[in-house]
């Protein structure tokens, strides 16, 4: 009897599976899917190696401080860094003193000591990265109805993160003549940038490293399209990240020591079940 | 059970005795993990990983504990306290990445012991309530997984709470309703992650009170072992302690290795990273996945994209998903065979190795893909044979079977002969 409902129940889902994939395969058939522009014509991001990958990687502090300056005169303009410190600053290598002129250099909202109203006040090293709009209303007001995104974590929230910002930034391109041909359709629309390592290969950031020179290095290295975008991308790394370096560190420590326990653990192992058969 | 060859516990030191006759504790763990609990000599590795369970369990609750204190369950700040925590809290970011992948090696751990069961046939006769007991765990471990997820308050979070509790919105007539009520709302928003955060602190101890029955349950009968041959005898078997607290403990050791080169170096490879972005209730992420030890019956529940008759395909999902887990409370009863380990029966150790572990690769593969052709069609093939295996295949094949000759006794497994099977009479 039990054997007999079983059976029924799983006819039950079986059947309604069979019935679900004979619909599906049949409409694959008649109706294969028409393919997009995306589906042909997205990349993968560019392979680009970085200080800070690998098992011993560590930070290369005065790549860290180009790419701030990159995301300081060029990114800020339009995006946040809400979850960066000036203090953290500090960890790039700056001393107390550059830290604070840092800070200073930024504008913060606060209050005005005598009256109590809302104001501006240079930035202190406790305070965070200001924000470069008040709301998402007015950061889609002056960017063509698209808001700027935070830029603190963006290397661990997409895929391949470093990667896909390096490629991005040195990604901009026109339009493929084979893409207008085989989709007519979809002309990237007045506004929009061509650019095929974004998802739907049109966005409304338009390239912003432009010109080799745009920043001026303190250190020499040439400020090349490719640099900059590099630079900004490592400094990026440390932004989602600061205690990378502490995490791979502490890594070997533990390994190291969990291998001796368990090299211990199984000679005691061996040691204890010697002689019996098992 | 406690074998009559068992050693029984004798307190030496004054205070021992004392506590012996007051509150004995000491003689409960001496009977539970320690020198008078006898074990089958035979078990292999696949038996470690119930001890490894309990220590995921431990982690979790102690990690998460952490974690709880540094938290904030509100939608406008939820995110940034996380934030908060793995940057400016001492060793927060080593807490976080080890309460995030600790709920991965928890159900990593926990495929291979409930895996191990089907196998082994671990769920029969007279282990009937252990196993219960363990897919109680295993849907509470879910459920538990599924709300510390939306804790962080990502996107993923967002999305998935919303896929998941719409679930409910399936079920006729008290479908919507019900899923207000759960969300304490219309989407899920701050009343949502409020008693998401409640539960998710109080479903760990529900857990840990019913691993304790587990445990219970299963020192009634005793450990099964790789042969399915009960205990016959004192050589069949060696005390827990030493024998097999050695054997875990060098087990746990390779597990952690595993565990923290996790953590340390890859921590985000199991993650997605649309949670590293703010929930944005006006944005859709372009794939809404759950967490990957969800991904079978999440192919599952997308599997059915038709209606059936006048069952709408939402419902048949639901339905099929639940069904898949609920199945496995009826294995006891649907698995006829006489013989309990998968080694000594021929024809369904084919059926588990080529059909079962197959078919939940490809759920597992699909449930993570884009619901896309070709991946729905073939978690529709999956799926088929997934429940044809537990429903169809199983009761049957083991009514019908010939299973091989088992051996005498554990001792006669192990050793190539039993003194104990000559004075037997033949069986």
């Amino acid at each position: 009897m039990a054997r007999i409902l079983s059976i029924l129940v799983g006819l039950f889902f079986t059947v309604a599976l069979a019935w679900s994939f004979g619909k599906g395969a049949y409409t694959q058939i008649t109706e294969p899917p028409a393919l997009t522009a995306e589906h042909e014509f997205h990349l993968h991001p560019k392979k680009v190696h970085f200080a800070s990958d690998g098992a011993f990687g560590k930070f290369d502090r005065q790549q860290l401080q180009r790419g701030f300056q990159v995301y300081k005169e060029v990114c800020s303009a339009c995006h946040s860094l809400s979850h960066v410190a000036f203090r953290d600053l500090a960890q790039l290598g700056y001393s107390e003193a550059e830290v604070k002129a840092i800070a200073a250099g930024f504008s913060v909202p606060g209050t005005d000591p005598n009256t109590g109203e809302a104001t501006m006040r240079p930035g202190t090293p406790t305070d965070y990265f200001p924000k470069p709009f008040a709301n998402d209303i007015a950061a889609r007001a002056a960017n063509n109805n698209a808001v700027p995104p935070d830029l603190s974590l963006m290397t661990k929230a997409r895929h391949n993160g470093p990667a896909y910002v390096y490629s991005l930034l040195t990604g901009f391109t026109e339009q493929p003549a084979e893409l207008l041909k085989e989709f007519p359709e979809a002309k990237t629309p007045s506004g929009l940038h061509y650019n095929p390592y974004f998802a739907n290969l049109n966005l409304a950031m338009a390239p912003p490293l432009t010109a080799d020179g745009q920043v001026e290095y303190g250190d020499g290295t040439k400020p090349t399209v490719d640099q900059m975008a590099k630079d900004v991308s490592a400094f990026l790394i440390w932004t989602a990240e600061p205690k990378l370096e502490k995490r791979k560190q502490t890594g070997w420590a533990v390994l190291g020591f969990l291998l001796f326990a368990t090299i211990l653990g199984y000679m005691s192992y061996r040691n204890i079940w010697a002689g019996k058969k098992h | 059970m406690s074998f009559p060859w068992a050693k029984e516990y004798t307190p030496a030191h004054p205070f021992m005795k004392w506590m012996d006759e007051k509150l004995p504790v000491p003689r409960l763990i001496y009977n539970a993990v320690g020198g008078g609990y006898e074990v089958p000599r035979n078990l292999n590795y696949f038996w470690n990983f119930g001890f490894l369970a309990g220590l995921c369990l431990v982690i979790q609750i102690v990690t998460g504990i952490v974690m709880a204190m540094h938290y904030a369950a509100n939608t406008g700040v939820a995110f940034d306290t996380i934030e908060m925590t793995v940057r400016d809290v001492n060793w927060g970011w080593m807490f976080r990445y080890a309460h995030a992948n600790g709920a991965s090696a928890f159900f990593v751990v926990i495929y291979i012991h409930i895996f191990r069961g089907f196998y082994y046939g671990s769920y029969k006769a007279p282990r009937e309530m252990v196993w219960l007991l363990g897919v109680v765990i295993f849907l509470l471990m879910m459920a538990t997984a599924f709300m510390g997820y939306v804790l962080p308050w990502g996107q993923m979070s967002f999305w998935g709470a919303k896929v998941i509790t719409g679930l409910f919105g399936a079920i006729p007539f008290v479908g919507e309703p019900l899923q207000q009520w759960l969300l304490g709302g219309f989407a899920p928003d701050n009343a949502a992650l409020n008693r998401f955060f409640s539960l998710h602190y109080l479903l760990p101890f529900v857990i840990l009170g019913v691993v304790i029955l587990h445990i219970w349950a299963l020192h009634i009968p005793g450990s099964s072992n790789p042969t399915g041959v009960e205990i016959k005898s004192e050589s069949d078997t060696v005390p827990f302690y030493p024998y097999y607290v050695a054997k875990d403990g060098w087990a746990i050791g390779v597990f952690a290795i595993a565990f923290a080169a996790m953590v340390f170096f890859f921590p985000n490879a199991l993650g997605h990273p649309d949670n590293y972005i703010p929930a944005n209730p006006m944005s859709t992420p372009a794939h809404i996945v759950p967490e990957w030890y969800f991904w079978p019956f999440y192919a599952i529940l997308r599997a059915f994209t038709q209606d059936f008759f006048f069952i709408p395909a939402k419902l048949m999902g639901v339905l099929a998903m639940f069904g898949a887990i609920l199945v496995w409370f009826f294995l006891p009863w649907l698995d006829k065979s006489p013989v309990r380990s998968g080694s000594y029966r021929p024809t369904y150790k084919k059926f588990f190795w080529f059909g079962l572990i197959p078919a939940m690769a490809v759920l597992f593969y699909c449930g993570g893909a884009p619901a896309a052709e070709p991946y729905v069609m073939f978690s529709q093939i999956a799926g088929l044979y997934y429940f044809a295996h537990f429903l169809i295949i199983l009761p049957v094949v083991s009514a019908i079977e010939k299973p091989l000759p088992l051996p005498y006794s554990i001792t006669e497994a192990v050793l190539g002969k039993d003194e104990g099977a000559e004075l037997a009479p033949s069986a």
